[in-house]
């Protein structure tokens, strides 16, 4: 069945459809319609979990992760000072292998205070050991919702689908929403390895002394180095479900391309549309749409951008002091093994704080990198009215 | 002394294990022990950062025999609500949520979350034992630590300047059904308020006063003397809180003096006559706005009545 709806209302339905047990939330502009649709589906018996409304970001957290030790599964959303609040938890949620699945709406941090979209608020998550998959439409964020517990909960780590404020949490498109008989033959009620039950007392998150914490770390790592391979085989599963898979990286007319832009998000989309307009140009253009950030999938993006001359990444956040945070990324992977393999990377930064990047903002990005003979700077700004 | 017979008036069942790692005369694994007792096994514990993060031991083990998940420290009744939730989804309703905070992680920086599941009425026993500062970290004064009192940040010659927090009245004002004070040293009071507890609904408060030789320096063997001795002198009246109004005071010994309770602890040992003067005013101006609430609450006597025979100083008429 196809539906008309916005962004955060696919997160609703995508949690909805997945039966989460135990929702605890704090409302934040742009959020609050996930939270809404939430309440409304658990009030009229849509939905039947139990939806704590809590006092703070930092007590949503906890309280999932209390839902989650107790075998539940347990869900929430937020947004940049919400997100922040959490961060002391997001760690908690990791470190305790606690399978949480959490949808966080970019937005810029303050002060001053903005509203709009912003990815600095979930890269600054980075190291906390949560799963990071970004999403371009409301359909992926939908299906990435479903994707997202049947990961979180084969590989008990928790899991932060992320959407763009605005331009894709307000924004209306067709969604087609799968049975829910097929979900639940996807997604079956979660089967806990360990959970706190009274017939079979443990302790969890004990003090873990020096013999023993830096193993628990390795366990960490190796779960999240194993995400690739389980991902994949999620997203075949589902593309039998029902037609539709992402890949935690996308090349899109990438054959023979001499310039590759690097995106994520939204700007994707648009980039798309740049990128078709430029091959019908002659251009040797492509496109490379990052979806999952954490565990950074270093492997399949510098296949992604081997045959090209020139990498622009279009970065809308920022590391204060570095520059853009996929680009440093994208950089870091490509020193594999014997220094520096593939090509020039251009680290664009743009679109800060919900400014708009238009087919001609990226157009121009294009020209610039064709013209430039090495980056002049490790962040290019673009747009700057100083 | 009175010998009291504990014996077939407090449950045998013991879930709290020997080789914990309490400091020798630490008041917290008694008071674990016997709330544990009134609980029985169908119970699980929150535990936010406390003494008692590491007196449960490190992993791989627990000195409790029923389930316990340590969490933040600010986030024991959040923590707890999330499992609450859990294990309502699952029809577990029987089984009781308990947190075991110290004072800082409820009256400080538990605070919040406290106050959030309380206004919710989350299905919860919430257990303080308040040992009057951070003890854990190495007695630094929290909101709970008493005015006079030395603590490492509150040295000689700066000793705590504000009064301890009134906690009772911030929980008595979210109007949850049950709250109650306590102390190791009327274990049959503790224990009775730990069943009465256990069989109510909704949000449950129960503040311990825990001694700690090391952060109120005094000889290890002198903890239960010590809360028999808070008691007594009514720096820590027993009281409980039922309804979300009906104040009664359980058990109101024969009043002593404040200045015996605090000559014994070395936290103390800096106060002059005229301090201790002062001290003494505030817990008779404390006593009597506890004994006006128990009036305005109807006045009405406790119709618990201790198990017979119970030799511990009755309650006033």
């Amino acid at each position: 069945m196809k539906k008309v709806m916005v962004g955060n209302h696919a997160v609703s339905w995508g949690a909805r459809l997945s039966r989460v047990e135990v929702i605890s939330a704090y409302p934040i502009t742009p959020q609050t319609q996930v939270v809404e649709e939430l309440s409304e589906m658990c009030a009229d018996g849509r939905l039947d979990a139990r939806f704590i409304k809590v006092e703070s970001e930092h007590s949503a957290m906890a309280a999932c992760i209390g839902a989650s030790a107790a075998g539940a599964r347990a869900f929430t959303a937020t947004s940049s000072q919400g997100l922040a609040l959490m961060h002391e938890m997001l760690h908690w949620a990791a470190n305790g292998r606690h399978p949480v699945v959490m949808a966080n709406i970019n937005r810029a941090l303050g002060p001053g205070w903005n509203i709009w979209t912003d990815q600095s608020d979930s890269l600054s998550q980075r190291d906390t050991g949560w799963i990071q998959l970004y999403c371009e439409t409301n359909q992926e964020v939908l299906d990435t919702t479903i994707m997202a517990f049947r990961l979180a909960e084969t590989l008990d780590l928790p899991v932060m689908l992320v959407l763009d404020a605005f331009y894709l949490s307000h924004t209306a498109e067709p969604v087609d929403l799968p049975e829910q008989e097929m979900v639940d033959a996807f997604l079956p009620p979660r089967q806990a390895r360990y959970q706190l039950d009274v017939r079979e007392p443990r302790a969890f998150g004990a003090l873990v002394k020096p013999d023993a914490y830096m193993e628990m770390r390795w366990h960490l790592q190796e779960a999240m180095l194993g995400v690739p391979a389980v991902l994949e085989e999620i997203e075949a599963e589902w593309e039998r479900c029902c037609g539709r898979r992402y890949g935690v990286v996308e090349s899109y007319q990438t054959e023979n391309a001499e310039l590759v832009l690097v995106t994520s998000g939204t700007i994707t989309s648009t980039a798309r549309f740049v990128v078709d307009q430029l091959r019908e140009g002659g251009e040797a253009v492509g496109l490379v749409k990052v979806k999952m950030f954490r565990p950074f999938p270093s492997a399949a993006l510098r296949d992604a951008v081997a045959g090209a001359a020139r990498v622009a990444v279009l970065d809308r956040n920022l590391s204060p002091g570095r520059g853009g945070i996929f680009a440093e990324e994208l950089r870091a992977a490509l020193y594999a093994g014997n220094g520096f393999q593939g090509p020039t990377v251009y680290g664009y930064v743009l679109g800060l704080g919900g400014r708009d990047v238009t087919p001609e903002v990226i157009e121009d990005i294009v020209r610039r990198t064709w013209r430039a003979e090495g980056p002049e700077r490790e962040d290019l700004w673009v747009g700057l009215n100083l | 002394m009175t010998q009291i017979r504990l014996a077939g008036r407090v449950p045998e069942q013991e879930l709290m294990t020997s080789g914990h790692l309490a400091c020798p005369g630490c008041a917290a694994p008694l008071a674990m022990r016997l709330v544990l007792k009134g609980l029985g096994p169908n119970t699980i514990v929150v535990m936010p950062a406390s003494c008692w993060s590491v007196i449960a031991g490190p992993w791989p083990q627990s000195s409790l025999r029923v389930p316990l998940y340590h969490t933040a420290f600010e986030t024991g009744a959040a923590t707890a609500s999330g499992i609450r939730a859990a294990l309502d989804v699952r029809g577990e309703s029987e089984t009781t949520v308990m947190v075991w905070a110290g004072d800082g992680g409820t009256f400080d920086i538990g605070l919040q979350a406290l106050s959030g599941a309380a206004e919710r009425n989350e299905d919860l026993l919430y257990v303080c034992y308040d040992n009057e500062a951070y003890m854990n970290t190495g007695i630094q004064r929290s909101s709970a630590t008493p005015w006079g009192a030395w603590t490492t940040t509150t040295p000689e010659g700066h000793p705590e300047a504000s009064p301890k927090k009134d906690m009772l009245a911030i929980m008595a004002a979210h109007r949850i059904p049950y709250l109650a004070t306590a102390t190791v040293a009327y274990p049959l009071d503790l224990i009775e308020k730990v069943h009465k507890a256990h069989a109510i609904r909704g949000t449950r408060f129960l503040h311990i006063l825990s001694p700690c030789p090391p952060g109120w320096k005094y000889a290890d063997e002198e903890t239960i003397e010590l809360a028999r001795m808070a008691v007594g002198c009514r720096v820590f009246p027993l009281v409980e809180v039922e309804g979300g109004g009906l104040w009664r005071v359980t058990l109101d010994p024969s009043p002593e003096a404040v200045g015996p309770y605090l000559h014994k602890q070395g936290r103390f040992r800096h106060l002059t006559e005229q301090h201790e003067a002062f001290i003494q005013r505030e817990v008779d101006a404390r006593w009597e706005l506890i004994q006006q609430r128990v009036r305005d609450s109807g006045g009405a006597p406790s119709d618990w009545e201790p198990a017979a025979g119970i030799d511990e100083p009755s309650r006033p008429a």
